[in-house]
């Protein structure tokens, strides 16, 4: 626990420093312009608190005492990042294969493998949710998702329904 | 009498067979597009706006004003099943409504949630029909000094309030307020913040992306975690007596849900601020005034109230700067305003003199809208409570299909489907750390505002601070802001006053 | 059915693509009409002048029904309008995207180096320019434009004049008001030409330099004066309110409202948008709107609107020099 603190700790002052980079390019003094902070002058001196925050964080985390509480739970772990990897690769797959595709995909793999039901139930969704994103978003509300190479597909579809 | 008059007349066109069923679909309508995380009035009404130019306009009115109102009492549908707050002005409905989802009780919260709403539209909507020419004149006494201090009245009647870390708050606070400044400066023109110049931070980050990240994909990560020991929410049953139960609870808040429904609609008037200062400044104040504070944030049902009577309040609020002063407080009312002008209105000072037949069969419609909007809601309550009993498996997939849609939809930019997908495992490992996460989105939402208007004082005032306190409005929200800071410190004070003569300070 | 026509189109979406684009390319040749939503990006954020044009031109395409395909407002305002700009340039080749421009097609290009240039869009068709024209509070003493100067000067500096954004079209009006008549103004941003009209009237700030339509509506109702206008001629909305030219001061500047396609847009396409916006600007709506909000109604097209761009985006360079912007 004390570990997975400081780690964190350690990243959100890295964050800081690369806020505080980018901040400065900037104007980050008083009267930057023409009265007041310059632009750079919030994101700059709020990273430094911030910074400064996760410091004492990490200080104070040498005087804790470890609780010998894990971090991560090593049993429920690998649930966690497969569900997160499928989430990347799934967001990773719209632009090319299309949302239809990406979401179908997604779906099947996470209620049938890590699910574990039946073909009913994993059926019934995997045809079901793409025909409400569809008649929802794009017939009703008129937003359209990306369809990558499956575009020509709904070609005819625009013509029926729009 | 002249008013009674023109109101009567509106009520008879709003109450026709047609247009009664013209309103039940736009709440329906509406209701599902706020239910639906990343989607809110604003998309609603920009779906509907071209079809009122084919209709007759009064029915277009009454359309649009029930979609409105459809889509407000909706956002707090997810806010309270998903955790997902679909638009800002439901964040704070979730810091309670979520645990008592949890607890078993998502159908009292929803009912809490639509009575409060509904008690919100219909106050705020006599407050709009007595008032609205005579407040057009204080709305425009708010300078970028006054929203200042309104935004920090708004930020410090949360901040210090809850009992976290106080490092790790001001941690997420100052994170949440640099990620508020990606993008645009807007007092210089310069891009700022774009991460070696990734068009897709041009527009900076969205709220919506940030609270669909952390309390949508989040969640289900940190649900998926725990599901081993405990369910996603306990199942709920919604019984008759219930529901019965449930109103009659309502029945004690009168207090914070009249209180909610004012500062909800005088602060959505002013044009800046809207309904996300107001719904978290009611949640507050009720927490501040309350008997017993400790209980905010774990399933109170008042933390549901007074954030959803405020945010109904205050959207009806924002129509009066918008028909009085022609100025748009959200992008929802600057669709309707571009809808007026198509209809050849002139929303502005002579409005009210000049098309009064308009205006005053606007306030009928908005309350025949609230009426069918409370009845609707109430009914589907039940199909709502249902869907919360599919197995988690199933349910967490779902949601994640919602967070990546819901997170296109509004931008149409597959960046901002990453973002989400970065801040939910971000969120998640912040949360395991317990950072607390509300401030973070808090100071997302507010962040801009409060930068923005900072700045412009200083440069209309050549950089002397002490303008704030110079000027009445400002100085007596500034002095607002230092005593809600300043009082659970005081509280907490007096309370170790006390209990160290029995027990040695912690 | 959708479920089982996006299985098979993972199995051989690339072949199903292909052979479908070849199948339709015959028939785009002949005649082209858009087969899917045609995607109108707006250069600025929701609520502002320029998003409520485009969502005006929106429903008069289907309240006339102009369009084959509906016309779906998009809006990429981040960056002053570089989001778009970028978009565009992405999207080279496409016939289903169309940009409503304003003047930061020139200028935000030219303050930042975002790697877009404009002349390699496709023009489509210049609906409008909107007007500019300086305001000051009713309750205030000014009358004309030499009062004004007066009041500036005797401020020292501190003169506040709300505006749209350091490098907005207010702004460089504004420059040009300081370089003419040798005096300093303080600029405030504020987020929109609503809001600025809004702060005009509420006291907050001295001046504005806001177009007719953000203004109308105090106008009306007494509560604010135009001084002077920055056309060449006097505006039939405002018949007592002289122009800059007409004193003698050579201060002119418009807001162009255009649209542009991306690089290489199929000519077929840009035909069929030429015709769709022409058909726009003769429709009644149209007419009523831009005589009703100040606005003129100067259709241009093809070649001559390249022109006018390239033009303009040589004025823009000039006065962003004066401001000391340029970037390049």
């Amino acid at each position: 626990m004390l570990t997975a603190d400081r780690v964190i700790a350690l990243a959100l002052i890295g964050l800081s420093g690369y806020f505080m980079l980018h901040a400065s390019a900037l104007p980050i003094g008083w009267h930057g312009e023409s009265g007041g902070p310059g632009g750079g002058a919030f994101p700059f001196w709020l990273s430094a608190i911030m910074a400064l925050c996760a410091g004492g964080i990490l200080i104070r985390s040498f005087w804790q005492d470890e609780t010998f509480v894990p971090f991560f739970d090593p049993e429920t772990i690998r649930a966690v990042i497969s569900v997160t990897a499928a989430l990347f690769l799934t967001i990773g797959l719209i632009p090319y294969a299309g949302a239809y595709v990406a979401i179908v995909l997604f779906l099947l793999w996470y209620l049938k493998v890590f699910g574990g039901h039946g073909w009913v139930l994993t059926g019934a969704l995997t045809v079901g949710t793409p025909l409400f994103l569809f008649f929802f978003f794009e017939v009703a509300l008129k937003i359209l998702l990306p369809k990558g190479w499956t575009e020509p597909l709904f070609l005819p579809l625009y013509a029926i329904f729009f | 009498m002249e008013i009674l008059s023109l109101l009567s007349d509106g009520f008879a066109a709003s109450l026709s067979p047609f247009n009664l069923m013209i309103v039940l679909i736009g709440v329906t309508a509406g209701l599902f597009i706020g239910a639906m995380p990343g989607l809110g009035s604003v998309n609603g009404v920009a779906i509907v706006l071209p079809l009122t130019f084919v209709v007759p306009p009064s029915t277009a009115i009454i359309l649009l004003a029930a979609i409105y109102y459809g889509a407000m009492y909706g956002g707090a549908v997810s806010s309270v099943l998903l955790g997902i707050p679909g638009a800002s002005t439901a964040v704070a409905t979730t810091f309670d409504g979520r645990p008592m989802a949890q607890q078993g009780k998502a159908g009292l919260a929803l009912i809490a949630a639509a009575v409060a709403s509904f008690v919100g539209g219909t106050i705020s909507v006599v407050l709009f029909a007595l008032f609205a020419v005579p407040l057009a004149d204080l709305a425009l006494a708010f300078g970028p000094a006054e929203e200042f201090a309104l935004v920090l009245l708004a930020f410090t009647t949360f901040v210090g309030l809850g009992g976290d870390d106080i490092l790790k708050t001001i941690i997420m606070i100052c994170l949440g307020l640099v990620l508020s400044t990606v993008g645009l400066d807007l007092i210089s023109g310069q891009p700022r913040l774009i991460f070696g110049d990734l068009p897709g931070f041009y527009s900076g980050i969205s709220f919506l992306v940030l609270a669909i990240g952390v309390y949508g994909v989040g969640e289900v990560l940190h649900t998926i975690e725990s599901s081993k020991s405990a369910p996603l929410v306990t199942p709920a049953k919604l019984t008759f007596r219930e529901l019965g139960a449930g109103l009659r609870e309502m029945n004690r808040l009168w207090k914070t849900m009249s209180f909610g429904s004012f500062l909800g609609f005088f602060v959505g008037m002013l044009p800046a601020a809207g309904a996300t200062p107001a719904s978290l400044m009611a949640y507050g104040l009720a927490k501040t005034t309350s008997k017993s504070p400790e209980t905010f944030g774990k399933g109170n049902i008042e933390g549901v109230a007074a954030p959803e009577t405020a945010n109904n309040a205050a959207s009806t609020g924002s129509l009066l700067p918008m028909l009085t002063l022609g100025i748009p407080g959200s992008p929802t009312t600057a669709l309707l305003l571009g809808g007026m002008v198509m209809w050849g209105l002139m929303p502005g000072p002579m409005l009210f003199i000049e098309q009064p037949d308009f205006v005053w069969g606007l306030i009928s419609s908005l309350y025949t809208a609230n009426f069918a909007a409370v009845a609707i809601n109430l009914a589907l309550i039940p199909l709502f409570v249902w869907a919360l009993r599919m197995p988690f498996t199933v349910l967490c997939a779902l949601v994640l299909v919602l967070c990546i849609v819901g997170g296109f939809a509004p931008s149409q930019k597959l960046h901002d489907v990453w973002l989400i997908a970065g801040f939910g495992v971000a969120g998640y490992l912040l949360r395991k750390a317990s950072y607390p996460l509300a401030p973070l989105v808090l100071a997302l939402v507010l962040g801009p505002l409060m930068e923005s208007s900072f700045r412009q004082t200083l440069i209309a005032e050549q950089g002397n601070v002490l303008a704030f306190f110079e000027r009445p409005l400002s100085a007596t929200f500034m002095g607002f802001a230092i005593l809600f800071f300043l009082l659970p410190h005081l509280k907490r004070v007096r309370w170790r006053a006390r209990k160290s003569g029995v027990a040695p300070a912690e | 059915m959708i479920h089982s026509m996006t299985r098979r189109a993972f199995a051989a979406a690339g072949a199903a693509a292909l052979a479908a684009s070849v199948g339709l390319a015959p028939a785009q040749a002949e005649d082209w009409a858009p087969n899917k939503p045609i995607e109108m990006v707006i250069m600025a954020g929701q609520g502002g002048g320029a998003d409520r044009l485009a969502r005006l031109f929106q429903s008069i395409i289907q309240k006339q029904n102009l369009a084959a395909m509906p016309v779906l407002p998009v809006n990429k305002g981040g960056g002053s309008g570089a989001e778009a700009l970028r978009y565009m340039s992405d999207n080279a080749g496409e016939s289903h995207k169309i940009m409503a421009t304003l003047n930061s097609y020139y200028t935000t290009p030219l303050r930042t180096d975002i790697g877009v240039d404009i002349e390699e869009f496709t023009p489509i068709a210049r609906m409008a320019l909107d007007t500019f024209v300086l305001w000051v509070n009713a309750d205030s003493e000014i009358q004309t434009l030499d009062d004004w100067v007066a009041a500036v000067r005797a401020a020292g500096g501190e003169w506040k004049m709300g505006g749209t954004g350091t490098g907005q079209e207010d702004s460089l009006v504004t420059a040009m008001l300081e370089d003419t008549f040798g005096i300093e103004i303080t600029y405030v941003p504020f987020k929109g030409g609503g809001d600025v009209a809004k702060n005009l009237v509420g006291g907050h700030i001295d001046s504005t330099v806001n177009n007719p339509s953000e203004q109308m509506g105090f106008y009306q109702a007494g509560k604010s004066r135009p001084i002077v206008a920055f056309t060449p001629d006097r505006l039939a909305a405002f018949p007592d309110t002289p122009t800059a030219t007409e004193l003698g001061h050579e201060i002119v500047y418009w807001m162009q409202r255009s649209f542009v396609g991306p690089k290489d847009m199929p000519a077929e396409a840009v035909a069929y948008y030429t015709a769709m916006f022409e058909a726009l600007s003769q429709s009644e709506e149209w007419q009523t709107y831009t005589q009703e909000k100040a606005l003129m109604a100067d259709f241009l097209t093809g070649d001559d609107l390249q022109a006018y761009f390239l033009e303009e985006r040589a004025k823009h360079a000039q006065i962003l020099e004066l401001m000391g912007e340029g970037s390049s």
